[in-house]
């Protein structure tokens, strides 16, 4: 079975439309909750059975309260891998629900019930994952959402609690909050000064993690990291989200001065590279996936500042999600070959650019 | 110099702390250290990304410490040794089966082993709030805070039991 993402808001993706918060730099804000129900083993070594009962206790709490009315249910084994791909680049499931690791199909009554913005993955390694997205830094608001949510299910549901080490999960990493907070930032000042691998070893000296653009394990490419929140113990939600938001709001200056230096000091050649990433993305025929991710980096850099006027960032935004291998894939065909998927994605990636070009003429 | 702590390895470990205006120093071995949640900036500069990578997977479970591998817990029959094994735990009740293990566990991931964020009761705990059995459990709960110097916890429902009294 095959997907219809059309009954998502904005398709799931309004996190992308740029209307938060420093969101020229911070793409996106995600917010996440780790529960489990009391009674029952943790999802791994869960039975099918008991995974349909975790799935249908949810779907009767979520029914009960005014959240999440208008969310679309997506049950990931009855999907198929092209479709739990689509969901993944979206980064609305994670690589684990989605079983993106080799052919394996999602386990049973994998789901997740989603509005866009605020969802439920279930049968995840915790039976529950709430997870809330927003445009630019939002943390704040982010969790706001996700704390009624919590709070709504929670008087619904018996979610598993332990006096001294706070909601139980399954690895005990998330444990006590069960809170991580991400935010997805562009830092190509810091990398072109060779000032990142400082800034990185200081925020981990601080209790934060970075991670590529899809998560745990994944690469870090075109100069965007995710930067996140280490421990989940020992500290409030507030103190988490307080700690995340002052070292990113200090990430953010130093990024912005990284780019004052660049344009004190190297402004033809500043100039010259923002403005041959756009000629290769507006004319290219071709494009592999880390090269489009480094141009756009580099496009990126150029409408941050202000040198290229042409292009939006939700453009820039949307270019990233949709010339991944699976948005790039006629729902139902087979994926297509690499060279193929150059192309495609070089016409796509034209067309929009094209299409922003001609809307800043008139 | 000995490590103030286990008073039995050399320290490595300078810790200079001011709070209020006093000053106090502490030498601690690099264990010792680890169990307080002291990072060292030493420490730091040697984790390579996939190690660290590794730490939030199945890595976890290499900071557990040593022994208790025959113990199996009474709920869902997961053993340290599956732990070690998958970097996951069973169900709810491996936290206290495993319960001495794993709060040396989570001090040395989180640099501290008790939970100061939001309280949760069960929707039973909750709607029992107003009577003796609710209030009992709460003073249950109250106790076992207390015994786990969780503080916070405690004084949260010190509070729930004063409005309730």
């Amino acid at each position: 079975m095959s997907l219809d993402l059309s009954l998502l808001r904005d398709g799931g993706v309004s996190w992308l439309d740029a209307s938060g918060p420093e969101s020229g730099i911070v793409l996106s804000t995600r917010v996440r909750l780790a529960r489990n129900l009391q009674g029952l083993p943790f999802t791994v070594r869960t039975r099918a059975e008991d995974r349909a009962a975790i799935l249908d206790r949810v779907i009767d709490a979520v029914e009960g309260t005014e959240r999440l009315s208008d969310a679309t249910l997506f049950r990931l084994n009855e999907l198929d891998g092209h479709s739990r791909q689509l969901l993944h680049e979206r980064h609305l499931v994670s690589k684990e629900l989605a079983a993106l690791n080799g052919d394996a199909e999602a386990r049973s009554s994998a789901a997740l019930l989603t509005d866009g913005i605020l969802g439920i993955m279930i049968n995840e390694e915790d039976h529950l994952r709430l997870q809330s997205l927003r445009s630019g830094l939002a943390l704040l608001e982010a969790y706001a959402d996700l704390e009624r949510l919590d709070t709504d299910l929670g008087s619904r549901l018996s979610f598993a609690f332990h006096p001294e080490f706070g909601y139980l999960t399954s690895c005990p990493t998330n444990a006590g909050t069960g809170l991580r907070a991400s935010v997805l930032i562009h830092l190509p000042g810091l990398v072109l000064t060779k000032e990142i691998a400082k800034v990185l070893q200081g925020l981990a000296q601080v209790g934060l993690t970075f991670r590529g653009l899809y998560g745990e394990g994944s690469e870090v490419v075109g100069n965007f990291f995710q930067l996140s929140n280490q421990t989940t113990l020992g500290k409030s939600e507030e103190e988490l989200l307080d700690h995340l938001g002052k070292l990113v709001r200090r990430v953010i200056e130093y990024e912005v001065q990284a780019r004052q230096v660049l344009e004190r000091d190297a402004a033809a050649v500043m100039a010259d590279k923002v403005w041959r990433a756009y000629g290769l993305l507006r004319y290219a025929r071709s494009l592999s996936f880390d090269e489009n991710m480094n141009l756009l980096s580099g496009v990126r850099l150029g409408v941050g500042l202000n040198l290229i006027k042409d292009v939006s960032v939700y453009t820039l935004n949307k270019l990233l999600v949709f010339t991944q291998p699976a948005h790039l894939t006629v729902a139902g065909d087979r994926p297509a070959p690499e060279s193929n998927q150059s192309m495609l994605r070089a016409d796509f990636v034209r067309r929009e650019l094209e299409s922003d070009a001609e809307r800043a003429s008139t | 110099m000995q490590c103030d702590n286990c008073h039995e390895r050399e320290a490595a470990v300078h810790l200079t702390q001011i709070v209020d205006n006093s000053v106090t120093t502490l030498h601690l071995c690099p264990q010792c250290a680890a169990e307080k949640g002291v990072q060292t900036g030493a420490n730091v500069a040697k984790f390579p990304l996939s190690d660290f990578l590794a730490s939030m997977g199945k890595g976890v479970a290499a900071h557990l410490p040593p022994g208790g591998t025959a113990e199996a817990c009474g709920f869902c029959g997961a053993t340290l040794q599956d732990f070690r094994n998958s970097g996951r735990l069973g169900c709810p009740h491996c936290y206290e089966t495993f319960e001495s293990h794993l709060r040396t566990l989570l001090r040395r991931l989180h640099g501290s082993s008790k939970h100061v964020g939001e309280v949760y009761l069960t929707p039973g705990e909750a709607s029992a709030g107003s009577t003796d059995h609710g209030a009992s459990e709460m003073r249950r709960q109250l106790a076992a805070a207390v015994e786990a110097e969780n503080f916070e916890l405690a004084a949260e429902l010190r509070d729930r039991l004063r409005a309730l009294e």
